[in-house]
């Protein structure tokens, strides 16, 4: 990226933040703003993290309403296991989902997906193999829950981050 | 004002400070069995869990008092407790994996 | 005592916001006491820190809007937050605790990934 903006995105969330914080608007503040979104990324360059691309937005946009109706869904599936209402015997266990996804963000908002849905916890990711273990809360299906993941998230993370899908290296 | 035909059984202020209250109890009740996983365990990871638990109540109790109120300074208390959670839970189960926080 | 002005309909629009955030707090924290194995019991907490939370926030927003006349976001800011370090938390704590149990050679330890 340019000199003036290194980090793009982050200088966008910084101004974003400063206004929220300090509502109402006024003129000096949205100069504030402006001036901590400028300044501070050129900070974050010691740090040199690697840029980050989002493309297709459309894929964001349609990526965050599944996870939100998701989100609603599995809350209320886990308040009923928790309560007792849930019928029939209930198998909890741990199953490992090969990953193609290798993007380190696409990763980290991942693991932000399946902790946003209770029910999946992200116990480990092994980078060698790409391959995760999740703890399920309620495995009716484990095979059910790998193409959930597989095809619901990881698939237009891969879009977003701009990765091409490669086939699961035998390991 | 005398009491009208049609005016509500409850103003919006008793609405609000009932309601509120209510909302109020069971962040606490949460935070109480939260508390009870902290104290019971029975491994150390449990504790670390039903601390962490007891923050993030606690922080919506804060917010929650915070509409009660109506007074927008809790916000602030609530984002530092949130941070404050947040750092102690990750040191503790650093501290957990490998014996120590900083290496 | 707040909200003298505002119409009750909006009262009790935040009032049922609020108590149903805090009753998937309570539910949460109840799973904290009533599932069995450590890895059951993590999944419990989230429900607090997702769909309470945010329940629980946009009822806050809309009262504080409400109030001020204006739009007031501020609060998504803890929402943002908790986000994005809930997943650090408990991923930490879901290794931690499989790293102590395969140590130990407890039977239940997660297998390798």
């Amino acid at each position: 990226m340019s000199r003036i903006l290194p980090y793009p995105l982050l200088s966008a969330a910084l101004a974003l933040t400063w206004l929220l914080l300090n509502a109402p608007l006024t003129p000096g503040g949205v100069l504030l703003a402006l001036l901590v979104g400028l300044a501070v990324p050129h900070v974050m360059r010691a740090l040199r993290p690697p840029a980050v691309r989002v493309r297709a937005p459309a894929t964001l946009a349609r990526l965050a309403g599944i996870v939100l109706y998701d989100m609603v869904r599995s809350n209320i599936d886990v308040a009923r296991v928790i309560l007792g209402l849930r019928r029939g015997t209930r198998r909890t266990g741990f199953v490992a989902i090969p990953l193609d996804l290798r993007e380190p963000f696409g990763l980290a908002v991942l693991s932000i997906i399946l902790t946003a849905t209770p029910g999946t916890l992200w116990v480990q990711y092994d980078s060698d193999t790409g391959r995760l273990l999740m703890h399920l809360l309620d495995d009716a299906d484990g095979d059910a829950w790998i193409r959930r993941v597989k095809d619901r998230y990881e698939r237009p993370l891969m879009e977003i981050f701009g990765c091409h899908p490669t086939p699961t290296s035998p390991s | 004002m005398p009491p009208h035909a049609d005016e509500p059984v409850m103003s919006a202020a008793a609405v609000l400070d009932w309601g509120l209250g209510l909302a109020q109890g069971m962040l606490v009740l949460a935070m109480a069995l939260a508390a009870w996983r902290m104290l019971r365990g029975p491994r150390a990871q449990d504790r670390i869990l039903g601390l962490d638990t007891l923050y993030l109540n606690g922080m919506l109790a804060i917010v929650v008092h915070g509409m009660r109120t109506g007074s927008g300074l809790y916000f602030e208390a609530a984002l530092i407790i949130g941070m404050i959670g947040f750092t102690a839970t990750v040191a503790l189960a650093k501290f957990l994996m490998q014996g120590e926080v900083i290496r | 005592m707040t909200g003298a002005d505002l119409p009750v309909w909006a009262a009790w629009l935040v009032v049922v916001l609020a108590v149903a955030g805090a009753a998937f707090s309570l539910t949460g924290a109840l799973g904290l006491v009533r599932l069995r194995t450590f890895y059951e019991r993590v999944h419990a907490p989230t429900l607090g820190a997702t769909l309470g939370m945010a329940l629980i926030l946009c009822g806050s927003m809309l009262l504080l809007s409400l109030i001020e006349g204006r739009l007031v976001l501020r609060d998504a800011l803890i929402g943002v937050f908790l986000t994005v370090t809930t997943p650090v938390t408990l991923l930490l704590l879901a290794r931690a605790a499989a790293h102590r149990d395969r140590h130990e050679g407890d039977p239940d330890a997660p297998p390798r990934p």
